[in-house]
């Protein structure tokens, strides 16, 4: 298999990565290396298999929906980029 | 008292209990010696002043009856410490201060013991080297221009080189037992859900756990004890008795099983690493352990498999770093384009590359192909190691398939990269726990390790394992001070 340019730049848009033509080119040369790396995958039958989901083998625990952590609202919004005090602040989204 | 640092953990608990030594000396010790430890990188964030304040308080009121009462230590940069920051060795995160602690730290400080600074690794803990972090490469305190391993990279370089008297990491692939194998130390990585995953940046989370790293086994079973505990923040934490695996310890491993998977053996693999791992079959042999030959027939699998499953986790995992609520920004045009500005300058190579691997599996059209088709496969995997526990208790291997090698020398070829957790890789896939100890040098005087993988749960099984090898081993780790001016 190959992953070409437009794949690349498919993928790109996906996972909302900006990607020029030098780092499409770099990228698709990796990833076709570790496709055929992974495509070993395919000497092995798995139609009647049943998917490993998890290794923990335990089911979930319930607990009481209770508030425990403080207002931490100040230190929260001290850690984003552009704020206003009060809110996060992005670039305009509606016209 | 002079060489503190050349202490062990269990010593240094020792002399604090028995008043030999006070907090404010030990932890002066280590920070000074991290002073002039520049040159190897090993820390992100240091936070030697506040250490020093910390250990003044716990020697006016000391509570000597804590498992590491003033113990002073350097942790990896995966993990969040409230109000310290904390970066994941990545750009993105590089003004992050966390609100809160993670679960695992937070039983280290319960215990007493007290920052001293946040270690350098691989960004999100992907890679094999320590290359690929924000922060530069660490230098392994065993030659210069050598690499740590990683993505522990910082934290087994600390440990080497005597700047902590123990630490952690976190395990995803291969993440503590290779750089502890790189650098002639120990490391742990337990069973999946033995120990917290809530606080540690996520990488992939039905793999990622996190461990101690160690100069012996001793040590390395203390800090187990400390950090392994049931919590109700992480959903896949598991509710089980744990051992006290310091006080359990034993060298008496008489009749224990020990099986040698024969697809270990593979194409390649340097002569030195076999003949380290046929003396290994002969020190447990000493030891009382009984050698049985075992098939893990899927093995070969297990990377490719790792490079489906790790890739697609860690895409979902990193979706939330955008800009927005914190971490790095770039500034852009409209909404989606500081998006895809800010991923694209905040992220490095590596990390950029396995979110599009991550993607590309997740896709539309490609799931059932790549994904789904890793999940089975590594159902293969697990099944594999069921049948061979049903002969054994544990199973003896090389830790890596090599020795430590130059800094620069593989970062061109991901691939050859990857190929370095051949042997660590499938542990995490199993859910398993595995130990890296040293077991000798190579003609370079590299250390070398070897791996003990044991049952689910059964640390303490293994732990005694390494701990009895250990004894007949007797390595000694070759470190110079060379970076100390």
């Amino acid at each position: 298999m190959s992953i070409d340019l437009k794949t690349i730049k498919h993928i790109s848009k996906l996972s909302r990565i900006s990607v020029d033509e030098k780092k499409a080119e770099k990228l698709a040369s990796d990833l076709n290396s570790i496709f055929d790396f992974i495509e070993k995958l395919n000497e092995l039958k798995t139609e009647n298999l049943e998917p490993l989901t998890s290794v923990a083998e335990t089911t979930l625990k319930l607990r009481p929906d209770e508030v425990k952590s403080k207002n931490l609202r100040e230190q929260i919004i001290k850690n984003s980029p552009k704020d206003n005090e009060d809110y996060f602040v992005v670039p305009k989204v509606i016209e | 008292m002079s060489d503190i640092t050349k202490q062990t953990l269990s010593e240094l608990v020792n002399n604090i209990k028995k008043k030999k030594l006070s907090s404010s000396e030990v932890t002066k010790a280590f920070v000074d010696r991290s002073e002039k430890s520049k040159e190897l990188n090993t820390y992100i964030t240091e936070d030697f002043s506040n250490a020093l304040d910390k250990a003044k308080k716990f020697d006016a009121n000391p509570n000597l009856d804590l498992k590491l009462p003033g113990i002073p230590m350097a942790v990896k940069d995966l993990f969040c410490t409230a109000n310290l920051r904390t970066t994941a060795g990545s750009k993105i995160l590089n003004n992050f201060e966390p609100t809160y602690e993670s679960t695992v730290t937070q039983n280290i400080w319960n215990e007493g013991a007290i920052l001293i600074g946040k270690l350098n690794c691989d960004e999100f803990a992907m890679g094999s080297s320590n290359e690929t972090s924000f922060f530069g490469n660490v230098q392994n305190p065993i030659d210069k221009n050598l690499v740590p391993g990683g993505s522990s990279g910082g934290s087994s370089s600390a440990v080497a080189a005597q700047l902590t008297p123990i630490t952690i990491g976190t395990d995803t692939g291969g993440s503590i037992r290779q750089p502890a194998s790189f650098t002639g130390t120990v490391g742990l990585k337990p069973t999946y859900g033995s120990c917290s995953r809530y606080g540690i940046v996520a990488f992939a989370s039905s793999l990622d756990q996190a461990g101690p790293m160690a100069q012996n086994v001793k040590d390395c079973a203390l800090l187990q004890e400390v950090i392994s505990s049931y919590d109700q923040k992480d959903s896949t934490s598991i509710d089980f008795k744990r051992n006290q695996y310091s006080k359990e310890l034993t060298k008496n491993i008489k009749g224990k099983k020990i099986g040698i998977p024969k697809e270990y053996r593979v194409d390649g693999m340097p002569k030195e690493v076999d003949d380290l791992w046929q003396k290994g079959i002969e020190y447990a042999k000493d030891c009382g352990a009984e050698i049985i030959d075992i098939s893990l027939p899927h093995t070969n699998y297990a990377l490719p498999t790792y490079y489906i499953v790790a890739p697609a986790e860690a895409s979902s995992n990193l979706a939330r770093y955008d800009g927005v609520k914190y971490g790095f920004r770039a500034d852009g045009e409209n909404l989606i384009d500081m998006y895809e500005k800010t991923r694209s300058e905040g992220f490095g190579a590596e990390v950029q590359r396995r979110i599009m691997i991550g993607t590309y599996v997740l896709s539309s059209g490609y799931y059932d192909a790549y994904y789904l088709k890793a999940q089975k496969v590594r159902k293969l995997i697990k099944n594999d190691f069921d049948e061979a526990y049903k002969k054994v208790d544990a199973i003896l291997t090389p830790s890596t398939p090599s020795s430590a090698f130059k800094i620069g020398e593989k970062t061109n070829d991901p691939v050859s990269m990857y190929l370095n957790d051949i042997f660590t890789v499938p542990v995490n896939l199993a859910g398993l726990p595995g130990i890296s100890i040293p077991a000798g040098h190579d003609s370079k005087g590299y250390p070398l390790g070897l791996q003990i993988i044991g049952k689910v749960f059964d640390e303490q099984n293994i732990l005694n394992i390494a701990y009895a090898m250990e004894e007949k081993i007797n390595f000694k780790n070759k470190i110079s001070d060379w970076w100390i001016k």
